[in-house]
């Protein structure tokens, strides 16, 4: 899947990492060079005594050190640039497959899931090609030009090589390997320590209502604890690593001195070549250090190559038409005939045989208890859902033949997690209708309910609203979202338990209101409350994805049982009679 | 009680734009970053030793080039002497080279001290020096893993300490601060910023330790071996940190930046993604996307920048280190032929600027990491420095454990002493009774219920329960007498018969069955396939709200207090679970004074006393036949249900 990923997102980049590696390869070839030059100077300069030599060979040095640095910084620029765009290509995609899924592949992730593979996930994968590009690149460089070099010094010594090489990556691996698991055990437990903590403050108020802090703080000491002890023992780990590193890259240079020693007094090796020897040692080691760190970050990015994957490869179960019908005679009839609904996978459907035609000037109410499919009717009109039997029509036509964008410019949907976008009351409620008037928009706050708080913002239409509109209250919230469906003046209406964080007097003021304006529209309403939907023009009773009863108020409650039963239940709860 | 009912309380703070007022705050490195080493006092013996480990396992690593050094120039000995012939001394060696004029070898030869003519590579000697050399690695390796061992005790325990600080801290918190600070922002301190620093000292301080000590350790040993050689290799150490300094100047604001838009292109995503269905329905689809791909490109162009500035440093680095090797070389090269520094010096020389430059990189970065993790230590004091709630009297009254007689006397009390709330409030109620509140949003229904259990402090008059001042009591002591069913049905991690005995290990079986069996909770949880056992999970979706809402009856049944406090919720549970929910808060209810946050109009019209609300204060009392005839504002807001719904009325 990383490789997938890697491969298909940085093929436009393709030239500019060739371009990359080959400056880091020359970049990597000067750096070798140096401690060559500086053999020269000690063998040709200093053995001989040639002054004159020693200042050419500095001098020439100096050339090569100006080469690479060069090299290296046009190679972190186009780097940085290809692991960067990389990043910007991905997240794209992403988010253009995610705006084009429907709600069920939405729901099935979950939106959060999907927040987190966009931006974090891509980050990690952006890191690794950034390392790849800048350090990865450089390592194998590094390591056969050392190699070849330090042969090219003395063929002799090359054992020595094949010695400390193996010997560094098994022991950092070695490490690498205990962290690893350690690493893992500690986020899982900084997550509990985290998820006691949050526990805490959001049960504030029980916590101490129950007098439960001294247990609290027991359960917290445990987390805490429990914490400190993987911390120890990766923390040890990680200790360990530098010190071992450093022993191997000392007994290594102390190898070199005796064995090399040998083979100069032998006169099979010369002296300026030993001390090259040891610097292409340092870097060989340096560069299998280098691959080693990349590595350990490969099976992190891999998870979230994997994840990432999994996104850009799901398709949306909702397509558009390939012939759609562009236009229509709205009136906003809505139609379902025999419509049924199975989630992907799942055993029993959510909606089954459903059919009822909903006119416009007509109020169309659903009741039943939790799980009944009322909200997965409603979004079955503006296509979040497509049915898996029947047909939904909107004026006679079939929502999956109609062009997308004009079946929405129907609907007006209010949904039953009233959700604000960032940004000001105003801009909020021109989502639907981008060139409202003030005094529109006054209008549709009047009917919500919403003009009395929003006219007592010091900033009215403009004020602020934080994201999901978590800085007003919950009442006010489904007000704004009513308001906002109201600007757009839709043919056809959403009420998804719209109603709910309302007070009793505030639901009815809002749906007396309501009633002048939508008095052309269909309006589809799906409520808990009897009160809510009890004047209905027809209320349909749903049980376990079944209609089992429909008929206004009055007929309903003289024959159909399970509306007698729910009546009943809320009469008991909002009057004791 | 909700979080949005706190910040409709405090229009000053809102959401998103209180949380930047706090990030924004300039720092204070310098206070905050000693505050933080102070914390590691405890441990201050094993911080000693760790430093002093520190020291000597440097000392030994700084020391083994110079030995190393030594062990070249036996071998450069042993390649001259072979040449030589046997029995002459170095000095007629070295007259022999003049006489053939070649002066610059015989200075070279000249410098020599482990020479002797005719003799190759003296192993003994080398074996010798290679030995000590490879003795003191070791020796330095194991001070180093001592010293990696005790560090991470240290920093352990001190974020251990940090943690167990900050828990305590949040239980003596007033909840006023809770309800000032937006909560996604108090658990970023007590998560994030905590995990930020734990990383980062953990990460930095034998870093950065070890580093300063090497480059101070490598300096002194470079001026012992050449003063001048030193002194060229310091030149460039100027320009190494000045370069840096500059780099990191630069790229700590493309970082942050960097940081800045991807918050936006999270935010982002965050509202196209959550709000799903609503860009779709209300066809903004194109618009989204056109805002992604631009706060995409910026974040694009941010983080390029940002990644390409730091990136810098490493080859800038490296270049510095050639620039060093190359004039080290030349320089070290034509001392070595004028035989004022021997060969071995140079190499060990050479490697000793190897060995200055990479630290001091290593020790700027870790100043980086550093600045970032006392950043967030300085938030974290913030939260511990917060003003605490008073503390509980020394000798504190009793509670006496009576029939719940509720007197409220004057009392006067305010979030914000700009606006006052409650002005001059007192009522009476009576054993027994339940009192419904009503009154509409934000009427300070809840902070009424708040002052009965002390979260709140009053400013003047005083509340007795049974005759005592709250005030006077641990407020341990008087929440234990009274029970509380909350909006929020918060449960915690832990079984069902965790949530509900809530830690009483004096709850026996049959009290706990009895509780369960009134509130309606022994039913369903029977049919689940662990029972009581049942772990509930972190979003806690296996059981339903109204589920959740009947354990948090069921606890407080259990704990039978005297007096009751009651928020009936007004959330969308189905119509069966509904029904449960009346019976179980009447069966809590039952010979018990009662305190009603009052939705349901059952529960309003059966109360002994109801107290309606308005912008915080009590506006009228009486029961609701009384009150209906007085024709004041509780006969209004009555009217505004009931006209709404009259036929309602009829049909039951």
């Amino acid at each position: 899947m990383l490789v997938r990923l890697l491969r298909a997102n940085l093929r436009p980049y393709r030239r500019v990492l060739g371009l990359v590696v080959a400056l880091q390869f020359v970049g990597t070839l000067a750096a070798l060079y140096l401690p060559s030059l500086n053999a020269d100077i000690i063998d040709d300069g200093v053995v001989k005594g040639d002054t004159g030599y020693i200042v050419r060979t500095g001098a020439l040095m100096l050339g090569v050190t100006l080469i690479q640095i060069a090299c290296s910084i046009t190679a972190v620029y186009f780097g940085s640039r290809t692991a960067m765009g990389f990043g910007r290509d991905v997240r794209h995609h992403i988010f253009r497959r995610v705006t084009g899924l429907s709600g069920h592949e939405v729901t099935a992730f979950g939106a959060p899931s999907l927040i987190t593979r966009n931006t974090n996930d891509v980050q990690q994968v952006q890191m690794l090609v950034q390392l790849g590009a800048t350090l990865l690149v450089v390592a194998p460089i590094m390591m056969v030009g050392g190699i070849v070099m330090a042969l090219r010094e003395d063929v002799g010594l090359s054992w020595l090589i094949a010695v400390c090489v193996p010997a560094l990556a098994a022991v950092a691996i070695l490490i690498i390997r205990q962290m690893i698991p350690g690493f893992r055990l500690m986020q899982k437990r900084i997550d509990r320590v985290n998820r006691v903590l949050r526990e805490q403050i959001t049960g504030i108020r029980v916590v101490r209502a129950f007098v439960r802090e001294p247990q609290e703080t027991a359960r917290f000491g445990q987390a805490n604890q429990e914490l400190t002890d993987v911390a120890v023992t990766t923390g040890r780990w990680m200790a360990t690593m530098f010190p071992s590193v450093m022993l191997i890259f000392n007994v290594s240079l102390v190898g070199v001195l005796w064995f090399g020693g040998h083979r100069v007094d032998a006169g099979s090796m010369q002296i300026g070549a030993l001390t090259a020897f040891m610097s292409y040692l340092m870097q060989i080691l340096m560069s299998v250090m280098m691959a080693t760190f990349m590595l350990v970050m490969v099976p992190r990015a891999s998870v979230c190559a994997d994840r990432i994957s999994e996104v850009l490869d799901t398709d949306s179960s909702v397509t558009p038409p390939a012939a759609p019908v562009t236009s229509l005679t709205r009136h906003g009839e809505l139609a379902f005939e025999d419509v049924s609904f199975t989630y992907a996978g799942a055993p029993e459907p959510v909606l089954q045989d459903i059919s009822f035609v909903a006119k416009p000037g007509e109020t169309t109410a659903f009741i039943g208890s939790t799980g009944a499919g009322k909200t997965t009717l409603l979004n079955l009109v503006p296509r979040l859902f497509d049915v898996s039997a029947g047909v939904v029509r909107v004026d006679g036509v079939d929502v999956r033949e109609l062009e997308p964008e004009l079946l929405w410019s129907t609907i007006g949907l209010v949904p039953q997690q009233a959700y604000l976008f960032s940004g000001t009351v105003r801009s909020n409620l021109l989502y639907g209708k981008q060139d409202a008037t003030d005094a529109e928009l006054w209008a549709a706050l009047e009917t919500a309910q919403a003009r009395d708080f929003v006219a007592a913002m010091p900033e009215g239409l403009d004020a602020p609203i934080a994201q999901g509109g978590t800085n007003v209250s919950g009442g006010q919230r489904q007000r704004l979202a009513i308001a906002r469906a109201l600007v757009k003046r839709p043919e056809i209406y959403l009420f998804d338990d719209s109603f709910s964080a309302l007070d009793v007097a505030t639901d009815a003021r809002l749906r007396r209101a309501l009633r002048p304006v939508t008095r052309h529209a269909t309006v589809l309403i799906v409520g808990q409350r009897v009160a809510t939907i009890r004047d209905a023009d027809q209320i349909i009773v749903l049980d376990e994805g079944r209609i089992v009863g429909r008929g206004t108020h009055a007929q309903l409650l003289a024959t159909n049982a399970t509306y007698q039963e729910i009546v009943e239940s809320q009469l008991t709860a909002e009057e004791a009679a | 009680m909700s979080d949005m009912k706190a910040t409709e309380r405090v229009p000053a703070q809102r959401g998103p734009f209180g949380a930047q007022m706090v990030t924004q705050k300039s720092m204070n490195f310098g206070p905050s970053a000693r505050r933080l080493i102070g914390r590691m006092r405890p441990q201050r013996v094993r911080a000693l030793l760790t430093v002093a480990l520190a020291c000597f396992s440097v000392a030994c690593s700084v020391a083994g080039p110079k030995i190393l050094g030594h062990a070249t120039d036996l071998i450069f000995a042993g390649l001259f002497g072979r040449n030589l012939p046997a029995g002459s001394t170095q000095e007629q060696a070295v007259a022999g080279l003049r006489a053939r004029g070649d002066d610059r070898l015989a200075d070279v030869v000249g410098a020599l001290k482990d020479l002797v003519p005719g003799q190759g590579v003296d192993f003994g000697a080398l074996a010798g020096v290679l030995g000590i050399v490879l003795a003191l690695y070791v020796v330095a390796a194991l001070a180093s893993l001592a010293q990696g061992y005790l560090l991470n005790t240290v920093v352990t325990s001190t974020m251990l300490q940090l943690r167990a600080d900050v828990e305590e801290k949040v239980n003596r918190l007033p909840l006023l601060y809770f309800d000032r600070q937006p909560r996604g922002e108090l658990l970023s301190r007590v998560t994030n910023d905590i995990d930020n620093i734990s990383q980062s000292l953990q990460q930095t301080m034998s870093q950065l330790l070890t580093s300063v000590l090497t480059v101070a350790g490598v300096l002194g040993v470079m001026v012992w071996i050449s003063p001048l050689l030193a002194l060229v290799a310091l030149i460039t150490v100027p320009l190494g940190i000045v370069l840096t300094a500059v780099i990191m100047k630069r790229s700590q604001g493309q970082f942050v930046r960097q940081w800045r838009q991807t918050g936006a292109v999270n935010a982002h995503v965050e509202e196209a993604f959550t709000g799903h269905a609503l860009v779709k329905v209300f066809g903004r689809t194109r618009e989204a996307e056109e805002i992604f791909d631009e706060r995409n490109e910026q974040l694009f162009e941010a983080s390029f920048r940002a990644q390409f500035i730091s990136g810098l440093i490493q080859p800038l680095m490296m270049f510095i280190g050639n620039l060093n090797y190359v004039v080290i070389a030349v320089v070290g090269g034509l001392r070595v032929t004028s035989g004022a520094i021997s060969l071995g010096d140079v190499q060990a020389f050479i490697q000793y600027s190897r060995q200055f430059t990479q630290p001091l990189t290593q020790a700027a970065s870790m100043v980086n990491l550093l600045q970032s993790g006392v950043a967030s230590a300085e938030r974290v004091f913030e939260l511990l420095d917060a003003e605490e709630e008073p503390a509980d009297p020394v000798h504190p009254a009793q509670p006496a454990r009576g029939l719940g007689l509720v007197a409220f006397e004057h009392i006067a009390f305010s979030y914000d002493p700009e606006t006052p709330l409650i002005e001059d409030l007192s009522l009476v109620v009576r054993p027994g009774q339940t009192a419904a509140i009503v009154g509409p949003t934000g009427a300070g229904k809840t902070t009424l219920v708040n002052l009965i259990m002390r979260f709140y402090d009053l400013d003047a008059g005083r509340i007795t329960l049974d005759g005592v001042d709250i005030a006077t009591m641990r407020r341990a002591d008087l929440r234990s007498q009274v029970g509380m069913v909350l909006q929020d049905t918060w449960l915690f991690e832990g079984t069902i018969r965790d949530n509900i005995t809530y830690g009483r290990a004096d709850v026996t079986e049959e009290q706990m069955l009895t509780a369960t069996r009134a509130t309606f909770v022994d039913h369903f949880v029977r049919t689940l396939p662990d029972g009581y056992d049942t772990v509930i999970d972190e979003e806690g979706s296996n059981i339903s709200a109204g589920q959740r809402q009947l354990l948090t009856i069921a606890r407080a049944f259990l704990l039978d207090p005297a007096l009751l406090i009651l928020d009936e919720a007004t959330s969308s549970v189905d119509t069966r679970t509904e029904l449960l929910l009346q019976h179980a808060m009447r069966s809590l209810r039952a010979n018990r004074t009662s305190f009603v946050i009052a939705h349901r109009l059952s529960t309003i019209r059966d109360a002994d006393l109801i107290l309606m609300m308005d912008g915080g204060t009590i506006v009228e009392t009486g029961d609701h036949a009384s009150l209906i005839a007085a024709g004041g504002a509780y006969a209004a807001l009555y009217a505004a249900q009931f006209n709404a719904e009259p036929e309602e009325e009829a049909a039951a």
